[in-house]
């Protein structure tokens, strides 16, 4: 192989593996039966996905008028937590994408677990504005399909229709890019699987796959062009979103600084999911040696990275606030520090500008727990920052005589459980049932970047020589 | 009688196969096809590959998808049905910008999906045959057809010399009917 890492740089893969160790451990867990753990989480999951499915009939059917939101307040809850969901898919194909056209090897190992984030997440999101819309059955009322009205089109110059197509899009292509990837691998379970049923079910999604040579270079061909495309997709996607609420002419909301803001905050929360996710699957799925914790320590240095960012983004906006010298804008971050809603801003900040600093310390960014604990805290900080910008630019708008409180129901607090519901549920499945490590990819890394004794035996000369200079 | 021949080469390293599919190349074999569990770089240039032009299929798909966005956008809003936004142009370009881009990547990855699919025959429930079961877990599979006239053991001593860990024989009967799981 052309390519050569350095035996300084620490294994991707850790413990010696062959290829055939790399079959075995990822695929075991498919062909096993499910833990009790595992059956706990996915019951926990399916309840609340049923509470949430309750909710949604309940609203549907009684019109959202159950929900908190009111005249002044027209977007709250559902749409803060369309923003956080759509935010957490950010980080797969950030990881998939970008990391690809970065070069950056670690990516391997958590890729395929992070593109199927992603694709839950979205999915998740999806739900909030398409049940927003009140009679969702009109739904398709947002597509340009030639109707009975005229045609009349929808209207192509709004960012709300943007969205439409911005998340779509988004859902698809990273469907494509992940099942693609997936190809290869069903096809190594379908030929090591046992039951009748498996061979049946893994045999009808391998597609046929062979691992002819000509497959694979069009396959590479294939995730690479994937790869460029869906990295200007994943940074539009979100500044798209962005546009929602920088196109409008309320202060607060009517800022430059939205696109960049909203994708650093989005790369930020989905590493964050990414993280909890991971720490949860290597230890459930004993993949220790896969997910490793230098995976942990880059994914934390991005966290710190892109925290840091949401920071700068938070500051420059209280900055230009103060100097643009509009009285509205000014008034509305006041409003946001020191009115009624000020535990949710204090609570941004400490979540989203204070915790990923601790980051800088080594220790912490490889303790297991202080990750799995401040990646918990970051998806609390992120999902107040949306509240933040959405409900508290909105509840005291220009006439003081609608000033206005929020607060959700049990219906809204319902259906963003459901969503929990929803997502671990398929993550589960998912991780259950299919590779929840790229096992092609690992194995196309395995030799240049694995723990082999090759590398073992460079790595001790490069030290003993380093030694002898030390001693001279 | 839809049967083939092959002799199959398992190798067992990457870069052993690297060196060996040209050796065996260069005594005038030629070489039906390569299996491997994973994508080996610079073995398409060792077969004697040509590149794909996936990427350019790509292109066209994309530039598909911004005609498309581009032109029906300009048609709704300035012939079909104008509508007056503030007194704003009807053709109001920069505007249409994010849902042509949308649609141009949309356009671009679906049709190179689809593409790849075609081109590899990949579909829902398609069953190929396999030459060996560890071509998707640990072993590259050198697949050379062979019939009635082949000297097997010339053969089996080349790849062998190549790098080859063993030589198999595989007869496949069926060969032009796809099973549908």
């Amino acid at each position: 192989m052309s390519f050569k890492e350095s035996a300084l740089r620490e294994p991707l893969v850790e413990g010696n593996k062959s290829y055939k160790d790399v079959t075995n451990d990822i695929t075991n867990s498919i062909f096993g039966t499910p833990t009790k753990g595992w059956f706990v989480a996915f019951g926990l999951s399916v309840a609340l996905l049923l509470y949430g499915v309750f909710c949604v009939t309940y609203f549907v059917y009684y019109g959202i008028g159950t929900w908190g939101s009111n005249k002044t307040i027209g977007w709250a809850w559902d749409i803060t937590n369309f923003v956080w969901w759509i935010g957490i898919g950010h980080a797969g194909t950030l990881i998939s994408a970008i990391l690809l056209l970065f070069r950056q090897k670690w990516r391997t190992g958590v890729n395929r677990a992070a593109e199927a984030m992603t694709i839950f997440a979205v999915m998740c999101a999806g739900v909030f504005p398409v049940l927003h819309m009140g009679r969702v059955w009109m739904g398709f009322f947002i597509l340009p399909y030639p109707n009975t009205r005229g045609p009349l089109w929808p209207n192509f110059v709004s960012p709300l229709l943007w969205d439409v197509f911005a998340i779509s899009t988004y859902f698809s292509v990273s469907l494509m890019f992940w099942y693609t990837g997936l190809i290869p691998d069903i096809a190594t379970i379908r030929d090591r699987a046992k039951k009748i049923w498996q061979q049946k079910f893994y045999g009808a999604l391998s597609f046929g796959w062979t691992g002819s040579a000509k497959h694979w270079q069009r396959h590479e061909s294939l995730s690479l062009v994937l790869a460029g495309l869906s990295t200007p997709l994943v940074l539009s996607v979100h500044t798209i979103v962005s546009f929602d609420f920088a196109t409008s002419v309320i202060p607060g909301w009517h800022t430059t600084i939205f696109p960049p803001y909203f994708v650093a905050g989005a790369v930020f929360s989905g590493f964050a999911m990414v993280q909890t996710l991971m720490l949860m699957t290597r230890k459930l799925l004993r993949l220790e040696e896969y997910i490793t914790l230098s995976h942990i320590d880059s994914m934390n240095r991005i966290i710190t990275l892109t925290g840091s960012i949401v920071g700068c983004a938070y500051l420059t906006e209280l900055f230009t606030a103060w100097y643009s010298g509009a009285l509205y804008e000014q008034y509305a971050f006041m409003n946001r520090a020191l009115g009624p809603y000020w535990w949710s801003y204090w609570g941004m900040m400490l979540c989203n500008v204070v915790s990923p600093q601790l980051f800088w310390s080594k220790k912490l960014r490889t303790s297991i727990f202080w990750t799995f604990f401040l990646s918990i805290v970051v998806n609390i900080g992120m999902w107040f920052e949306r509240f933040v910008i959405i409900v508290t630019s909105l509840h005291r708008d220009y006439l003081p005589s609608s000033w206005n409180m929020f607060s959700p129901t049990w219906v809204d607090i319902g259906f963003y459980l459901g969503t929990f519901g929803l997502f671990f549920t398929l993550y589960l499945l998912f991780a259950k049932y299919f590779p929840v490590i790229a096992v092609a990819e690992i194995k196309h890394v395995l030799k240049t970047t694995g723990n082999t004794p090759a590398r073992e035996a460079e790595l001790k000369a490069i030290m003993d020589k380093a030694a002898a200079v030390d001693a001279a | 009688m839809g049967s083939k021949k092959f002799l199959l080469g398992i190798f067992g390293d990457e870069d052993v196969l690297l060196e060996g599919v040209p050796a065996i190349r260069e005594k005038g074999i030629k070489i039906y096809d390569v299996f491997t569990p994973f994508p080996i770089h610079g073995l398409d240039t060792a077969m004697g590959l040509r590149e794909s032009k996936l990427h350019i299929a790509g292109f066209i798909y994309g530039i598909t998808g911004t005609s498309i966005a581009l032109g029906f956008m300009t048609w709704a809003n300035t012939f079909d049905w104008r509508v007056n936004f503030g007194g704003k142009p009807f053709w109001s370009w920069p505007a249409y910008i994010p849902i042509t881009f949308e649609l141009t990547v949309l356009m671009a990855s679906a049709g190179m999906v689809a593409t790849f699919m075609y081109l590899c025959r990949l579909a829902p429930g398609v069953q190929k045959h396999i030459m060996d079961l560890r071509q998707t877990d640990d072993k590259m599979v050198v697949a050379i057809e062979i019939d009635e006239h082949t000297d097997v053991n010339n053969l089996t001593s080349i790849l062998k010399s190549s790098g080859a860990e063993e030589v198999n024989t595989k007869v496949i009967d069926d060969w032009y009917r796809y099973k549908i799981a």
